[in-house]
């Protein structure tokens, strides 16, 4: 059975593989495909948050009672870092290397760090208050629209 | 329940006040290097080069680590370190009154002022052990990096003990019961405490700095065991069986080089496999922190098994290896991460009206960076010469000021660009 934390670790290194991608078009001037690479990376982002906050984290959260705890952490990185995309796509669509590899760098560092913090704390915590229903939770992750 | 919220990222001052010391001490370093001249490079038993050293050790190194560990702890391991800001505010101002006092005390041959330095490093470093140490106590997730933080922490206890012990008999003028302390003083000091936290920090940061693969688990899990088991084992040896059990204790020393020789291999291979290609300063230091690595760990096992005595020099040689070549190059890499992105992060977070924050770029440019690690390279390519020719640590001794002043300017136009960005918006 897959865990919460194989699971979504997983899913993590997907999104990575996506955002070198992309910087690696935008820091070879390709700006066609680094517009087609930078979609992939954001859905892939936004379907990831669309899975921890609509299903992972209020189910932990209903499950707890614990709204104002770790999740309500996660959910305010997750804010930082959609602000941070935001800047991206303007950079994509203004063909500003500059821009866009000044705040890929920034995002790097924001995404690893959380990454961390989940991976080796949180999803933890998920995989041991979700045990019961953590395979049909991980299922509801093909319903779910990317970006 | 393990906690995860802002609180645990400290106030920015708490990490910068030591980020900003560490250069200082380099510049000391460099020119305590240009007053003493090629005499510096004699034997690693000139007062001078003792003060230098612990210039850099602990001026530099220690500052940056124990300020870098404030910081990470916490998301490392889930766990937050108590009373950040009293804790930060009594460990540095002990730390630097400290090794100032140290190194007065090598440079103007002032017992005093040695044993000053002991009681004034020893309560500056435990206020920080304990701080490390109540925070571990409360992680819940066991995982790899809360182990290595274990080890990394009473390596850094055993150091400053031995180190105290020998700075307390120097000053005190009391002959002390074994030579061994000449050994596992620096041993555990750059063999355990910086040794084993970079390679705790390798593990998280190598794969997320450049997305390289990620190290196996299963050196993960052993690696670190195996360093701190071989230096306690080593203690027992040189403290237990003195010159009896000299050539155990060689063979464990030979056994801790082919561990970091091995770690640095394995580092160099993962950074070749990374999926971000751009170029990077961070990159770059750790690779040439790799490399010095290697080489030293090699030096040191023709020391070990050479038939004929080395000259004094070879172990000058192999300390600016391990110390200028392997540690500095690292944790000043390590800066050019850490200290702009705490910045964007501070402005960001206290960002209320939602105004534009400048990236990490912006807060410190590449340019800036890749200037100062091309004085640092020079600096080192030099100092590491000098053992054998002295009069380069002139021009070594200039180099090392260079890099250290643009590290200095580095970390103040990152401080700027804070304090500009706030003001900005409180108008």
């Amino acid at each position: 059975m897959a865990s919460i934390e194989t699971f979504m670790g997983e899913d993590h290194k997907a999104c990575d593989a996506r955002f070198a991608r992309a910087e690696e078009a935008v820091g070879a001037g390709d700006w066609s495909a680094a517009a087609s690479e930078f979609e992939a990376f954001r859905k892939a982002m936004e379907r990831h948050f669309e899975m921890e906050e609509g299903v992972l984290f209020s189910a932990f959260e209903d499950r707890t009672g614990m709204t104002g705890g770790p999740t309500m952490v996660m959910r305010e990185e997750h804010e930082q870092m959609r602000g941070v995309l935001a800047t991206l796509a303007e950079a994509v669509e203004a063909q500003d290397a500059d821009e866009y590899l000044g705040q890929a760098e920034t995002l790097n560092v924001l995404m690893q760090q959380h990454n961390i913090k989940e991976e080796q704390v949180l999803y933890r915590m998920l995989d041991e208050h979700l045990a019961a229903e953590a395979e049909a939770l991980l299922a509801r992750y093909a319903d779910i629209e990317a970006g | 329940m393990a906690q995860l919220s802002y609180e645990q990222a400290p106030p920015l001052s708490v990490p910068f006040r030591f980020f900003l010391t560490a250069p200082v001490f380099g510049l000391l370093c460099a020119a305590l290097a240009l007053w003493q001249g090629p005499e510096i490079f004699d034997s690693r038993w000139m007062p001078a080069a003792i003060g230098a050293t612990h210039l850099l050790t602990l001026g530099f190194l220690a500052s940056v680590m124990i300020g870098a560990m404030m910081q990470i702890l916490p998301v490392l391991v889930g766990a937050p370190l108590p009373a950040p800001r009293t804790v930060a505010w009594v460990t540095h101002l002990l730390l630097v009154a400290g090794t100032l006092a140290l190194v007065s005390g090598f440079t103007w041959l002032q017992p005093t002022l040695l044993w000053f330095a002991v009681l004034l490093l020893s309560a500056g470093l435990a206020v920080f052990f304990v701080a490390v140490v109540l925070s571990l106590v409360h992680v819940r997730t066991w995982n790899t990096t809360v182990g290595v933080m274990w080890a990394v922490a009473i390596a850094l206890a055993a150091t400053v003990t031995f180190g105290a012990l020998l700075g307390a008999s120097l000053g005190l003028g009391v002959a002390l019961p074994t030579g061994a302390l000449y050994s596992l003083h620096p041993g555990w000091g750059l063999l355990g405490w910086v040794g084993m936290l970079v390679i705790g920090v390798a593990y998280q940061v190598v794969p997320m700095f450049q997305m390289t693969p990620a190290y196996s688990d299963k050196l993960t899990s052993w690696l670190t065991w195996a360093i701190f088991a071989a230096l306690a084992l080593w203690t027992l040896v040189r403290v237990a069986l003195g010159d009896v059990g000299i050539a155990f204790a060689h063979g464990l020393e030979l056994a801790l080089a082919a561990a970091y020789a091995a770690f640095a291999l394995i580092t160099l291979d993962l950074q070749r496999q990374r999926r971000r290609r751009l170029a990077d300063v961070t990159l770059d230091f750790w690779r040439v922190g790799m490399v010095c690595l290697i080489v030293a760990a090699a030096a040191w096992t023709v020391k070990l098994t050479a038939i004929f005595a080395l000259p004094d020099a070879f172990d000058v040689f192999v300390g600016v290896l391990a110390i200028i070549g392997v540690a500095v190059s690292v944790v000043n890499g390590m800066l050019y991460k850490i200290a702009p992105f705490l910045v964007w992060f501070h402005l960001q977070t206290s960002n209320t009206r939602r105004t534009p924050v400048p990236h990490m770029k912006k807060i410190l440019g590449d340019a800036e960076q890749r200037t100062q690690f091309r004085a640092q390279l020079v600096a080192l390519a030099l100092l590491l010469v000098a053992p054998w020719w002295p009069p380069l640590a002139y021009p070594g001794g200039v180099a090392l000021a260079l890099s250290m002043g643009l590290l200095l300017r580095n970390l103040l136009a990152i401080m700027r660009v804070y304090r500009q960005t706030r003001s900005d918006r409180a108008a």
